[in-house]
């Protein structure tokens, strides 16, 4: 789960990194007060939307005076911002963080993510801040430094202090970068984040080091512990089928072919999309519906199919194991009855009762094309395209 | 022989009493796993599909001297039953729990590494669909039917990607010595490496399928390994090749974030260290078929 900058901001100075002074902000009006109230001469206006190069898609505005501060705010809020990471639809501006501006003299690059290698918890960082880490790693390799966090004990002061020492802050500000780390890392270990990154982190020319943008993720899976994290989630932020998807108990992707897929299991989900592609056609989705396909999630999952307006042959793949083919098959027949599907419709069952199943669907009066393997189905769905 | 688990392998489920536990627990009892008993906190001394419910991991190993546990305990509790285990001397444990946070299983993981190697458990998930050995004992929530006893190994992530691959060699009349589903997890108990490591260990054995998908750098590493290692073929099929980058797909490891975990990479990667590639996963079968052919294996 993704989070907005303010939050992360918020949040990581709760663990002793020290941020701008800012506000957050839904209207223009209060835009110009907020900039009255934070005080000094000169703002940024930052869209909040979750995604990263916000700057290059005119998401940030430096701003001189309270008045431009409202126009900058009016000019964003209710706007979606196009970045190219947000794909051509974009995100929907509803929040404004305003923040006084920063005199700044290096920009740094520090973040934290699991190292799946090690499993431990590793601190990235690099002098070249305001860069993405994928354009560092490419581009400055050489100034990436590294750091395993052994989880058990957590990180200490020696580690800190060497990841600081190599981003070259002088020895005055060495114990204020150390502690900016630490907290960096308390704020990941303790609240089940995935990944914290602060990029830039700034030394201003007033000998501060200032967390100036910083992105925050969390598990999914840990949500149920996480309450105070679960509640900043923006639905606003995320796609509304995924939002249908995901509250229901469905792992669902939208993509940008004609094809809607309803599988069951995450890895046959991935592999009947390949043979789409592979025969031809472009994935609309994909659809984990889960090991069980039981009747409700696929009476769901139509319904989540039919609310993608980008497709136009429906594809369904169940690999039935304990749950049997026949099982599925009426759950099938069960769903069709209750939502009216107008693109053609190609189903594979395979597994436990593949025969069964496949009768039920037959004497049903469903409209269908049926497939045996998951290549026929992946060909058979390419060719009712027309 | 087969790997991890054999005819008689003593079983104990965890989380036996709760419907899920229940009902998977029969299945593997009717399927032929000497299951012994189960565990569930503050039900000890009860029955249960005519077996013993113990209190505790210990007490149920002291009394059945089950070696094996099989984890069905929902996910907020799930961490803690599997260092139970480790420490009540379970020597492998399967965690079919989905939803267990990342920073329980490196916490696990760590936990894990204060017995010396002999005492050490291994755990197989989460998020995965157990381990068969056909025809002799099944420990997982797989359809025991779909496998052909026989020769090869498979080792997958996913759990129906890998019943269509048995089900694929078993319309080809190819058996499975031992299938192992290590889960969808970013971090997982056992790797790709550690398990084609035991498989190629296996006098049964002949060839391992592996069966890999985006996200994280395992199935390159098991792929070294096999360059280095091993004598025996290994055929692997990569799911993902349409995923968008950054996304995750269902399962909670599938997402690419750095270079080397996109599905053209891994199979690029995969090449060059030998491996055989299954070019779709609808020719799983056909390609572990063509690889024993060409090796003289059949």
């Amino acid at each position: 789960m993704d989070i907005h900058e303010y939050q992360a901001k918020k949040i990581l100075s709760d663990f002793g990194v020290k941020i701008p002074t800012g506000g957050i902000v839904y209207s223009p009006e209060n835009a110009e007060n907020k900039a009255r109230e934070i005080g000094g001469s000169k703002w940024v206006v930052k869209a909040q939307v979750h995604s990263g190069a916000r700057g290059k898609a005119g998401g940030i505005i430096i701003c001189n005076s309270p008045l431009e501060v409202a126009d900058a705010s009016d000019k964003l809020l209710g706007k979606k911002l196009i970045t190219n990471q947000t794909g051509p639809e974009g995100k929907i501006i509803n929040r404004i963080y305003i923040e006084e501006a920063t005199d700044i003299k290096h920009e740094l690059y520090l973040g934290l993510v699991f190292d799946r290698s090690s499993e431990s918890i590793m601190v990235v960082a690099s002098t070249e801040g305001g860069m993405s880490v994928e354009e560092i790693s490419k581009e400055k390799p050489e100034t990436i430094i590294r750091s395993k966090i052994e989880v058990a004990v957590g990180i200490q002061q020696f580690q800190a202090r060497e990841i600081a020492f190599g981003l070259g802050i002088e020895s005055k500000l060495i114990s204020r970068a150390a502690n900016t780390i630490i907290g960096c890392y308390k704020a990941f270990s303790e609240l089940d984040a995935t990944m914290v990154e602060v990029n830039p982190l700034v030394v201003s020319h007033q000998d501060e080091i200032l967390a100036l943008d910083c992105k925050m993720s969390f598990d999914n899976n840990a949500m149920f512990r996480r309450d105070e994290i679960a509640e900043l989630r923006d639905k606003t932020q995320e796609n509304s089928n995924e939002v249908y998807a995901s509250d229901r108990g469905m792992n669902y992707v939208s993509l940008d072919g004609n094809i809607g897929n309803i599988i069951n299991g995450a890895g046959l989900a991935m592999a009947s999309m390949d043979m789409i592609k592979l025969a031809g056609g472009e994935p609309a989705n994909f659809l984990d519906v889960g090991g069980g396909a039981t009747p409700e999630k696929i009476v769901k999952a139509f319904k989540l199919i039919s609310m993608d307006t980008k497709v136009k042959v429906i594809l369904v793949n169940i690999f039935a194991g304990i749950n049997r083919c026949d099982w599925v098959a009426e759950g099938i027949v069960q769903a069709l009855s209750k939502i009216e599907i107008k693109h053609p419709l190609v189903i594979r069952l395979a597994g436990t009762n593949v025969e069964k199943g496949n009768e039920i669907l037959k004497k049903s009066n469903i409209n269908y094309i049926e497939a045996s393997t998951l290549e026929d189905a992946a060909n058979k769905a390419v060719k009712a395209l027309g | 022989m087969s790997i991890i688990i054999h005819k008689n392998t003593k079983i104990l489920v965890q989380g036996f009493t709760g419907k899920i536990g229940s009902f998977h627990a029969e299945e593997m009892i009717k399927y032929g796993s000497n299951v012994v008993g189960g565990v569930t906190p503050g039900k000890g001394g009860m029955t249960h599909l005519n077996l013993p419910v113990f209190n505790t991991v210990k007490e149920a190993v002291d009394q059945t001297g089950a070696s094996t546990s099989i984890l069905f305990v929902p996910p907020t509790f799930a961490a803690d039953s599997a260092m139970e285990a480790a420490d009540a001397g379970i020597k492998t444990c399967v965690a079919i729990t989905d939803g267990i946070p990342s920073h329980d299983m490196v916490k696990i993981k760590r936990y894990m590494r204060r017995y010396p190697k002999d005492k050490k458990m291994g755990l197989v998930g989460p998020n995965c669909a157990g381990i068969i050995s056909p025809g002799k004992s099944m420990l997982g929530i797989m359809p025991g039917h779909i496998y052909k006893e026989g020769k090869i190994g498979i080792v997958s992530r996913s759990g129906t990607l890998g019943y269509e691959a048995a089900q694929q060699l078993k319309d080809l009349e190819i058996g499975v010595s031992t299938s192992v589903g290590i889960g969808g997890d970013p971090i997982n108990g056992s790797s790709f490496r550690d398990i084609i490591e035991k498989f190629e260990n296996d006098d049964e054995t002949i060839a391992v399928l592996m069966i890999g998908e985006i996200g994280g750098p395992q199935e390159v590493e098991a792929g070294k390994f096999a360059k280095e290692n091993m004598s025996k073929p290994v055929i692997a099929y990569i799911a993902g090749l349409t995923a968008p980058k950054g996304r995750v797909m269902g399962h909670a490891g599938a997402i690419v974030s750095a270079y080397g975990e996109s599905a053209i990479e891994k199979v690029e990667l995969l090449k060059e260290c030998g491996v055989t590639i299954s070019k779709n996963p609808s020719v799983m079968g056909e390609t572990v078929k063509k690889v024993l052919v060409e090796n003289n294996l059949n």
